[in-house]
This record gives C-alpha cells, sequence and structure tokens, in this order.
C-alpha cells in the first residue's frame, strides 16, 4: 500500500509542477485569429471574441441543454447502470467490490480527465498526443473578465462553452475504463486496478482520443489554402478519414483489449472451469442493461455535440439497432442453445448498442438494422466459440461484446456510411460544407486501418501498464482472500445480510 | 410414538398440511432443503458458461405422531403429496424414544 501513497503522491506533485510552468506560459499562447468561436481544442480560449473582427456566436442554449443531459446520461450509463450491470453477473461475495471499483474508477479517471487528460487528449500537439495548454481545464474560464472559452461543433459559428465539451468527454474517459473491469472481476487486487487504470488512461485512453477526435474545427476552415495545414493538426486517424461516431474505437476496441490482455495476464479464477460461478443477480443486470439503453442516448446521440438532424439520426439508430440486436441473441440463443434466456436479451441490447456507437450519427436507417442483427449474432458467437478458442477467463465477457462488437460496428460503418446505402456521408470539403460518400472498399480499408491501430495501441500499453501494476503491488489477491470474496476481503464489507 | 420425516415437492407444502390437519395431526416442522435423487438435476446457461444443478429444492417437514396415526398419516401425506412424476419425494418413519413439552413439562403421548 505504501508504494501505492508514492505513486499517487508522486503523479499529484508531477501535475501540479505542470499547472505552474503552464501558468507563466499562458500568455504566450497564441490566439487563433481564423476560428473566432474557437474549436475543439486548438487553443480556444486564447483567442477572446473582442479581439476579432467578426462577433463570436453565442451558444445555442437548446445545443447545450441537450449536451449537459447528455453528459449526465453517460454518468447514468456508468454510475450506476454499469455497475449493477457487472455487479449481477459476479457471485454475491464479490458485488460490492464491482461497485466499489466502478464507482472509483470512474471518479479517478474523472478527476485526471480534468488534472491532465483533457488536455492531453483535445489540445492541439502532434498527430498522436495533444499539449498541456489545459492542465487544470486552465483557460476555460477566465474569471476575472467572466468569459467562458467555447469549443467547436460539426457547425460552422455553432460553439457550445468548452466545459461542456470537457465534462461530456470526461464521462467517456471515465466509462472506457470501467469498461475494462468486468474482463478481471472477482480476483483482480484493488490497488493493482487502480494503479493499472491510471497508467492506460494517460498512454492508451488519452492517445487513441486525440488520435480519432480531435481536429481544428470548422471553423478553421476558412479558405482551400489552409485545409492542407488545418489538417495537419488534427489526429493521426482524423487525417486518415475513419469515422467513428461515438467511441467504437476509442471507447469499446480500446477498452476490449486493455480487458483481454489482462485476462490473459491475471489469470483465471480460482475453480474456474469446475465450480459453478452463476451470476448472482440477473434482476440488477437487467435494470443496469436497460438503463445503459437510456443512458447511451446520451453516448450516441449527444456525440453529435448539437441538438440538431445528426443528433436525431444518431438517437434513432441507437434506439433500433439495440432492439435488433436483441432480438437476434435471442433468437440465436434460442436456436443454438435451446433456451431464450433474460442474460441473452440484455448482452444482446448491450452488443447492439457498442456496435451502433461508432456507426450512430454516420450510417442511415438500413445500417441500423443490418449493424444490430449482426451485432447480436456476432457477440453471441465472441462469448461462445471465439471465447472457448481465446481461452482466457474474461469474467464479464469483455472482449466478446466490446472488442468484437466495437470491431463489427467500426467496419460496417465504412459500409453503411455510404449514401448509396442510405448513409448520410461525409463531409468532404470543410471549407465549403459539401458531403460526398467515399468508394465503401477505401472507408472500410481505412476503418480496418483505424481499428489495427487501436488494437495494437491498446495492446501494448496495457500489457505495459499490468506489468508494471504487477511489480508495484502484485496483480491479483491470494486464493484464500479470493475464495472468501472480495468484498470481505478487500473492502470489509458484505453486500447482502439476509 | 413414531417421528414422520417427508421429503416433498415445494409447491405441494399446503396441501400436505391441510391433510395432516384434516385427520389430526396437530403440529409440524418444515425446512427449505435441496438434494437429489432420481429426478436429477438440470443445467442452466449463462452466455457460453453451461452449469449443472445438481441439487433441487425440496421441502422437508417432520411430524411426530402417535403409532397408532402412522398409517393414516402415511396415506394422508402419500395423496396430498402426489403428482404421478418424478422427484414427488419419500416418506420416513422413525422409532420416537421421547417428547416433553417445554412449557408444562408434560411427557409422552400427552405432550404430543
Amino acid at each position: 500500500m505504501k508504494k501505492l501513497f508514492t505513486i499517487i503522491a508522486l503523479f499529484g506533485a508531477l501535475s501540479l509542477a505542470g499547472l505552474t510552468a503552464h501558468a507563466q506560459d499562458k500568455p504566450t499562447e497564441k490566439p487563433v485569429a481564423t476560428a473566432p468561436a474557437a474549436s475543439a481544442a486548438a487553443a480556444p480560449a486564447a483567442a477572446p471574441a473582442t479581439q476579432t473582427a467578426a462577433p463570436a456566436p453565442t451558444p445555442n442554449k437548446g445545443d447545450v441543454s441537450w449536451m449537459l443531459t447528455s453528459t449526465a446520461l453517460v454518468l447514468m450509463m456508468s454510475v450506476p447502470a454499469l455497475a449493477l450491470f457487472y455487479g449481477g453477473m459476479v457471485r454475491s461475495k464479490n458485488m460490492l467490490s464491482m461497485l466499489m471499483q466502478v464507482f472509483v474508477v470512474f471518479s479517478l479517471v474523472s478527476v485526471l480527465w480534468c488534472v491532465y487528460g483533457y488536455s492531453l487528449a483535445f489540445t492541439e500537439g502532434n498527430a498522436f498526443i495533444g499539449g498541456f495548454d489545459r492542465l487544470f481545464l486552465n483557460g476555460t474560464f477566465d474569471a476575472m473578465k467572466g468569459e467562458f472559452a467555447m469549443a467547436a461543433t460539426f457547425s460552422k459559428a455553432t460553439p457550445i462553452p468548452e466545459l461542456v465539451f470537457v465534462a461530456f468527454q470526461a464521462t467517456f474517459a471515465a466509462i472506457t475504463c470501467c469498461l475494462i473491469l468486468g474482463a478481471f472481476a472477482e480476483r483482480a487486487k484493488f490497488s493493482a486496478v487502480l494503479i493499472f487504470m491510471v497508467l492506460w488512461f494517460t498512454f492508451a485512453y488519452a492517445p487513441i482520443a486525440h488520435m480519432v477526435w480531435f481536429w481544428p474545427g470548422p471553423d478553421a476552415y476558412t479558405a482551400a489554402n489552409v485545409v492542407d495545414a488545418t489538417n495537419a493538426k488534427a489526429g493521426l486517424l482524423w487525417q486518415w478519414g475513419a469515422l467513428d461516431f461515438a467511441g467504437g474505437t476509442v471507447v469499446h476496441i480500446n477498452a476490449g483489449i486493455a480487458g483481454i490482455v489482462g485476462a490473459y495476464l491475471i489469470g483465471k479464477r480460482v475453480g474456474y472451469g469446475k465450480e459453478a460461478m452463476s451470476p448472482h443477480n440477473l434482476t440488477m443486470t437487467m435494470i443496469g442493461a436497460a438503463l445503459l439503453w437510456t443512458g447511451w442516448f446520451g453516448f450516441n446521440a449527444g456525440s453529435a455535440l448539437e441538438a440538431g438532424n445528426s443528433a436525431a439520426l444518431a438517437f434513432m439508430n441507437t434506439y433500433l439497432a439495440t432492439a435488433c440486436a436483441v432480438l437476434s441473441w435471442m433468437f440465436g440463443e434460442w436456436l443454438f442453445k435451446g433456451k431464450p434466456s433474460m442474460l441473452g436479451a440484455a448482452s444482446g441490447a448491450v452488443a447492439g448498442l457498442v456496435a451502433i456507437t461508432p456507426a450512430a450519427g454516420n450510417v442511415g436507417i438500413p445500417g441500423a438494422f443490418v449493424i444490430g442483427i449482426a451485432a447480436g449474432l456476432v457477440c453471441l458467437w465472441g462469448v461462445n466459440g471465439l471465447k472457448k478458442m481465446l481461452g482466457a477467463d474474461d469474467s464479464l465477457d469483455v472482449f466478446g461484446v466490446h472488442a468484437v462488437g466495437g470491431v463489427l460496428g467500426a467496419l460496417l460503418t465504412g459500409v453503411f456510411n455510404a449514401q448509396s446505402l442510405g448513409g448520410p456521408g461525409l463531409v468532404t470539403d470543410w471549407v465549403t460544407g459539401k458531403v460526398a460518400s467515399n468508394p465503401i472498399i477505401d472507408q472500410v480499408w481505412i476503418q480496418a486501418q483505424a481499428v489495427g491501430v487501436t488494437i495494437i495501441w491498446s495492446g501494448i500499453v496495457a500489457f505495459i501498464a499490468y506489468k508494471i501494476a504487477d511489480l508495484l503491488v502484485g496483480l491479483r489477491v491470494s486464493e484464500e482472500e479470493e475464495r472468501e470474496g472480495l468484498d470481505v476481503s478487500s473492502h470489509g464489507e458484505t453486500a447482502y445480510h439476509l | 410414538m413414531k417421528l414422520v420425516t417427508a421429503i416433498i415437492k415445494p409447491f405441494k407444502l399446503d396441501e400436505v398440511r391441510e391433510a395432516l390437519s384434516a385427520i389430526g395431526v396437530t403440529g409440524i416442522t418444515v425446512t427449505e432443503v435441496k438434494g437429489f435423487g432420481r429426478q436429477k438435476g438440470h443445467t442452466e446457461l449463462y452466455r457460453g458458461a453451461e452449469y449443472v444443478v445438481d441439487f433441487l429444492p425440496k421441502v422437508k417437514i417432520e411430524a411426530a405422531i402417535k403409532s397408532e396415526m402412522l398409517d393414516q398419516v402415511i396415506e394422508a401425506i402419500e395423496k396430498s403429496a402426489n403428482t404421478g412424476k418424478i422427484g414427488d419425494g419419500k416418506i420416513f418413519v422413525f422409532e420416537l424414544e421421547q417428547v416433553i413439552r417445554i412449557r408444562t413439562g408434560e411427557t409422552g403421548a400427552e405432550a404430543l
């Protein structure tokens, strides 16, 4: 434990040092004259509206309301939804440890996000990682002038307060880390989990989010002659043209890979394959799945960053694909396994939600049907045939549902984005806002490359992060503690006194 | 005196209790138990994991009775707990040496 506290103290000290250094840098921040109302992160606050010729557009209250609502919805997806979904699937002796890990990891990552995560992910740096302009959210709110920095959306001159964007993205970072927890449930040491999360969040989540989502915003594209220079400021995968509406790569593949690496390195649960490890309360799992579905409207439709057409499309697709996946998983299970199960229906819902995530605002209704139906069947295979082939004890199927569903969704996004298949196409010219479709083969190839980069990056970072946590405190609890249950042995509490 | 122990299907408990009351049995003790017999268990499937549930839930009832009531009691339980399907349970009969009512100190048949 001492080691853990030393590490935490070290991180704190580094962060503070960073803040001090940054405070001195601030006056040298260059204003981005071409983007008066700012952009996702290209030094938004550095260009006070008064210094530019055109008055800065004020945020639309509808957009802001929707984004605040979406942010709260995504928080609901983790605490309580994911915690209950996972908690119901573990044995009763590990219920509190599951709830506790989700609750604490969510909080931990949210804090790190505000300290340095947001800055690394969403400020201008290189193609792989951002800079330190926004340490401790510095510059998002000027208390003396009472001015709020603005962040870009996907429409020109349509900003939202940057703090809303920070909070919205914070919930994404936090839930992504929480997703991983299911892979090594019921045996991981709590301190090791925290160390791993700090490392993985810093070196995998932040860079991947930067690579996929960081771009200077539509207002930066003022004329044809700045397009190349502006593109060059964006993240690597954005530059490649990868489509990821709400986090197929950043959230689900990223977490799923970290999960399976963890399941291998931490090892199987004591008695795995010999003793029954039935879920202790599928009622809670169903409540969790239902809340996930509800919260996911914030996750997907909120990723439009505006309360408009794109949000409407993402909302409907999220609704429809999920229902399709519930049915396809259930019928698949009924056909191949004999009975349609509640856990199957709930798992199908999550599989559908995962797969539609990268596609949400990037495909049309035909895409939602196909992606939803495919997700239910492919993820059913992911937790059966594929799981047996992999041979790891991925306790709650983080890989089988999130990585498999994420890859499926990412690839099919490349197919169904095409206008010929009912998709909205993509903006090919941000100066004029011209929309067109890429040839399907080309777009799928781009999507596959983005998937590949995420798998390799997340896998390597996760491997190293687990090894470091193992060296510092050891990855798993003793066999005796595991048999007793983590609730009592790690947290000194019992979930149920019946 | 005899002690009759019967293992029955849980949903038959009320019928058995009524049948025993009707023939004058004044009290029984009921316990929820698990076990296996010829009925065997069932399998449960959670995503890819299949578990065999060997022990099925049953109800155990115990009744202390006068020896002359034994045939009636056995008949009452047999009839009321019978579904004709496998897993209906069993009746065990024991000799009962002594009974004492704690409140009054009565012993033997008086205490039943």
